[in-house]
C-alpha cells in the first residue's frame, strides 16, 4: 500500500469540495434562458470597485429615465453618499420630491418635501396604478435586480441595447418549429421586440434613445453608454456592501492561509513521533 | 461517569493548589464535569489510521454551532410577516451593521452543512461505518439527516420571495398525495386554505426550535460513538493498546487544520460569490399570483426533487389499470430514498466494512456516487427537456429514472448480492499490521 503525503490528500479533498460544489452550482443554472453577453464591470473580480464617475451618470439615467416608471424601494437618499456625493447636495437631491407627512397635531396630512432618510420616492401610490399607466405590465422594484435575474448586470446591459424594430424571421416559427406564414403573424398590441427578453414580447417602452440625458461631465450620451452606466449604478443598489465585502474577504483569507498552513506544520510535527 | 475516588484536598501535589484548581476541584467531587471532558475530549482513545475522511464530522458540528450564532442574531432583526419579512431582510443586507456577513455566512452555511454532511455520510457508506456495533450511530445520523432538511426548508421560506413562496406551495402540496385525509392534512400544515401568513410564523417558530433538537441528537449521535469508538479505513477493530492514539492532541491538531481547508473554501464564497449557490429568482419577493416559470429548490435537496418528478403512474401493465398516481408514487419514493438508510445494516450484510477490500463494492459505490450528481442535475432541468441538444427523443426525466432505478438498485439489490457473493480481499490482522506488511513485501 502506499501512503499518499497527506498534504497531497487534503489538496485533493479540497479540489474535490470545490469541484463538487461548482458541479452543482452549474447544474442549478441549467435551466435558464440563453447566457447573455459577458461586459467587462468595474465591480467584477477579486479587487473588483464601483466605477464612481459611472455610478453617478448613471444615477442620472436612473432619475431621469427610469425613476418614471420603476420604484427604488430599498434605497434611501442618505445612501447616496456611497456614489461620493455630500451632505448638501443629498439634501438637494431629496428635496426635488414630494412625500406625504403627518399627522400633524391637527391631526392632518400634508405634503413635505424629501429629506436624506426618505427610501426613494415610488412612481406610483400602488401596483394597480403602475399596471393601468404601462399596459397591463407591472413595471418591477429595480433595488435588488441584478441579484434577481441570472447573470444580473450582464442581463440588465443586454436588455436595455437589445431592443430591435422588429423581430427576426427566426422569431415567427410555432411549437413544433414550423414556420408561421405573414399572413398568420400577430404581435401582441402595445408589446416591443427585444431579443435578450424571454418570449421577445416584452411591456417596456424602449427607455433609452441617444442622448435621453445630458451628461454634466460631457460624455457622450450614447444607448450604450446609459445602460452600462445604469447597470453600474443599479448594480450598487443591489450590492452596496461589495466594496467593503471583497475588502474584507481579501484579509479574511489570507488570514485563513496563514492560519492554515501554522496548523499544517504543528500537525507534521505532533504527528512526527507517531510514524 | 464515575466520582474521582479521592477528596479534593488531596489532587493537589506540590503544597497548596491555586484557587482555579481548587474550583475545579471542588466541582469535580460534586459532579464529575471534568473528568467526564478529560476522558471523552482528551484521553478519548482513536484509530491511529483516520484519514481526512474523517474530518467532517466535526465539520458539520461546528457549521451547525455557526449557523446557530448567526440565526440567533438573525432572528433579532428579521420579521416574520408577509408584509415585511422581504424587506426585513434587505434591512440586515444594508442597515444591520454587518447584517450582510451575517445572512451570507448563515445562507451559504446552510449549504456548507449539507455539503459536508454528505460527504461525511458517504464516508460512512464506504467505509462501512454503519455495520456492527454502530447502527444506532447510523440511524441516529439519519434522524439528523431528516432534521436538517426540514429546517433548511422552512429557513429558506423565511425570506418570503418567489422560490420561498412557490417552494413552500410544492412541498406542502406533496401531502395532499395521501389518499382521504390528504387535503385536510395540507390545510392543517398551512393554518389556512393557502401558504400564507399563518405558515410563515409557524415556520419561523419551527425554523428556531429545531436546530436545538438537532442539537440534542447530535449529543446522542457523539454518545453511541463514543462507546465503540470511531470505525476506520480499514474497517477492522482495534485489537492492542497500539492500534490506538488519544484524541488529543493528535485529533484535535488534524481537525484544526481541516477546519482552516474548510475555511477557506467557505469564506470565498461567502466574501466573493455570496449568491452562486442560491436561485435569483428568490430576491423578488413572493407573489402568489405569479408562478416562475421554473420552481426549484436548493441544490442541496435537488436529488429528492429529481427521484419524486422521476416515478410515472404505477399501472398493471397491459390493462390500464392504475394502482397508484405519479404523484403518490412519487413521495413515496422521494421518501423512500431516505428512509431505504435505516434499513442498510440488513441490506449489506458482509462482516467486511471496508470497501477497501471488496474490489466490486468499490467500483458500484463509486458509480452510486455519480448517480448521485446526476440526480441532482436531474432536478435542476424541467423534466422535458432533451439532456443533449442533438438527441431530442432522450429528456431529463429519461435520466432521471435511469438515476432512480440505479439508486434504490444499489441499495435493494445490489447490496445483498454483494454481501453474499462478492470475494473480499483478505483483511490485515490489525490496525497496525498493515504498515509492517508493506515493508516485508517490498523487501522481497
Ligand atoms: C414607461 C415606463 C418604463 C420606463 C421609463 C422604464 N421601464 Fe423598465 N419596465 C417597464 C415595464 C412596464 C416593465 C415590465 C415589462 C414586462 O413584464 O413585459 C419593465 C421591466 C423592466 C425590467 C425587468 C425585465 C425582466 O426581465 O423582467 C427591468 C430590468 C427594467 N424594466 C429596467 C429598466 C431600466 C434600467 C429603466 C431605465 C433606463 C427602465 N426600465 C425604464 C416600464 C418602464
Ligand atoms: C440547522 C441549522 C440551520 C439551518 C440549516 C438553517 C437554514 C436556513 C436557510 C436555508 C435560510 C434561508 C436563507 C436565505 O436564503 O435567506 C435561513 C434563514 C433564517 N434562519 Fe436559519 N438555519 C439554521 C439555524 C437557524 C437558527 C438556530 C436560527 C435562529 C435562532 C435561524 C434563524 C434564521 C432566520 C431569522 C432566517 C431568515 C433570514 C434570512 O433569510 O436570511 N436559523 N436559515
Amino acid at each position: 500500500m502506499t501512503t499518499i503525503n497527506p498534504a497531497c490528500r487534503a489538496l485533493t479533498l479540497a479540489l474535490g469540495a470545490l469541484v463538487l460544489g461548482i458541479a452543482f452550482a452549474a447544474a442549478t443554472s441549467a435551466s435558464e434562458a440563453p447566457k447573455p453577453k459577458a461586459q467587462d464591470w468595474s465591480f467584477q473580480g477579486l479587487f473588483g470597485t464601483f466605477d464612481r464617475a459611472a455610478q453617478q451618470r448613471g444615477f442620472q439615467v436612473y432619475k431621469e429615465v427610469c425613476s418614471g416608471c420603476h420604484s427604488l424601494n430599498q434605497v434611501a437618499y442618505r445612501n447616496l453618499a456611497a456614489l461620493g456625493y455630500n451632505e448638501d447636495q443629498i439634501k438637494a437631491i431629496a428635496a426635488t420630491v414630494e412625500m406625504q407627512g403627518g399627522p400633524n397635531d391637527e391631526g392632518e396630512m400634508f405634503i413635505r418635501k424629501g429629506k436624506p432618510f426618505d427610501k426613494f420616492k415610488n412612481p406610483f401610490p400602488n401596483e394597480n396604478a403602475a399596471r393601468a399607466a404601462n399596459n397591463g405590465a407591472y413595471p418591477p422594484d429595480l433595488s435588488v435586480i441584478t441579484k434577481a435575474k441570472p447573470h444580473g448586470s450582464d442581463y440588465l446591459y443586454a436588455l436595455l441595447t437589445n431592443y430591435k424594430e422588429k423581430p427576426p424571421e427566426s422569431y415567427w416559427v410555432d411549437n413544433d418549429g414550423k414556420p408561421i406564414p405573414p399572413a398568420k403573424r400577430k404581435w401582441p398590441e402595445g408589446m416591443f421586440y427585444n431579443a435578450a427578453f424571454t418570449g421577445g414580447a416584452i411591456a417596456m417602452v424602449p427607455p433609452l434613445a441617444a442622448e435621453a440625458v445630458a451628461y454634466q461631465d460631457g460624455t457622450k450620451a450614447t444607448v450604450a453608454q446609459m445602460a452600462k452606466d445604469v447597470t453600474t449604478f443599479l448594480a450598487w443598489a443591489a450590492e452596496p456592501e461589495l466594496e467593503e465585502r471583497k475588502s474584507m474577504g481579501r484579509k479574511v483569507i489570507l488570514f485563513l492561509l496563514a492560519l492554515t498552513a501554522l496548523m499544517y506544520a504543528l500537525k507534521r510535527k505532533i504527528w512526527a513521533d507517531l510514524h | 461517569m464515575t466520582a474521582p475516588s479521592e477528596p479534593p484536598q488531596a489532587s493537589s501535589t506540590d503544597g497548596k493548589p491555586g484557587i482555579i484548581e481548587q474550583a475545579k476541584d471542588w466541582i469535580d467531587y460534586r459532579m464529575p464535569i471534568f473528568t467526564f471532558m478529560e476522558h471523552e475530549l482528551n484521553e478519548y482513545p482513536t484509530p491511529k489510521n483516520l484519514n481526512y475522511w474523517w474530518n467532517f464530522g466535526s465539520l458539520a458540528g461546528i457549521v451547525l454551532v455557526i449557523l446557530i450564532v448567526t440565526g440567533i442574531v438573525l432572528a433579532m432583526n428579521y420579521t416574520p410577516h408577509v408584509d415585511h419579512a422581504f424587506d426585513s431582510v434587505e434591512r440586515i443586507m444594508r442597515d444591520v451593521n454587518y447584517g450582510w456577513l451575517i445572512r451570507y455566512v448563515h445562507m451559504n452555511g446552510a449549504s456548507m452543512f449539507f455539503l459536508v454532511v454528505y460527504i461525511h455520510i458517504f464516508r460512512g457508506l464506504y467505509f462501512g461505518s454503519f455495520k456492527p456495533p454502530r447502527e444506532l450511530l447510523w440511524w441516529l445520523g439519519i434522524v439528523i439527516l431528516l432534521l436538517m432538511m426540514m429546517t433548511a426548508f422552512m429557513g429558506y421560506v423565511l425570506p418570503w420571495g418567489q422560490m420561498s413562496f412557490w417552494g413552500a406551495t410544492v412541498i406542502t402540496n406533496l401531502f395532499s398525495a395521501i389518499p382521504w385525509i390528504g387535503d385536510a392534512i395540507v390545510t392543517w400544515l398551512w393554518g389556512g386554505f393557502a401558504v400564507d401568513n399563518p405558515t410563515l410564523q409557524r415556520f419561523y417558530s419551527l425554523h428556531y426550535l429545531l436546530p436545538f433538537v438537532i442539537v440534542g441528537v447530535i449529543f446522542l449521535h457523539l454518545w453511541a460513538l463514543h462507546v465503540h469508538g470511531s470505525n476506520n479505513p480499514l474497517g477492522i477493530d482495534r485489537e492492542s493498546a497500539k492500534d490506538s492514539i488519544p484524541f488529543h492532541p493528535y485529533y484535535t491538531i488534524k481537525d484544526l487544520f481541516g477546519l482552516g481547508v474548510f475555511l477557506i473554501f467557505f469564506m470565498g464564497i461567502v466574501f466573493f460569490a455570496p449568491n452562486a449557490l442560491g436561485e435569483p429568482e428568490n430576491y423578488l419577493p413572493a407573489n402568489p399570483l405569479q408562478t416562475p416559470a421554473e420552481i426549484v429548490p436548493e441544490w442541496y435537496l435537488l436529488p429528492y426533487y429529481a427521484i419524486l418528478r422521476s416515478v410515472p403512474d404505477i399501472a398493471i401493465p397491459f390493462t390500464g389499470i392504475v394502482l397508484m398516481k405519479a404523484k403518490l408514487a412519487g413521495v413515496i419514493a422521494m421518501f423512500g430514498s431516505i428512509l431505504i438508510l435505516f434499513a442498510l445494516p440488513w441490506l449489506d450484510f458482509s462482516p467486511v466494512r471496508s470497501a477497501r477490500f471488496r474490489p466490486i463494492t468499490k467500483q458500484l459505490f463509486w458509480v452510486f456516487v455519480v448517480v448521485c450528481i446526476v440526480l441532482g442535475k436531474v432536478g435542476a432541468n424541467p423534466p422535458n427537456l432533451a439532456v443533449f441538444s442533438g438527441i431530442e427523443g432522450f429528456k431529463y426525466i429519461h435520466l432521471g429514472q435511469i438515476a432512480t432505478t440505479y439508486y434504490f438498485a444499489y441499495f435493494l439489490v445490489l447490496m445483498p448480492l454483494l454481501a453474499k457473493f462478492e470475494p473480499t480481499r483478505p483483511l490485515p490482522q490489525s490496525i497496525s499490521e498493515p504498515v509492517l506488511r508493506d515493508r516485508d513485501e517490498s523487501g522481497e
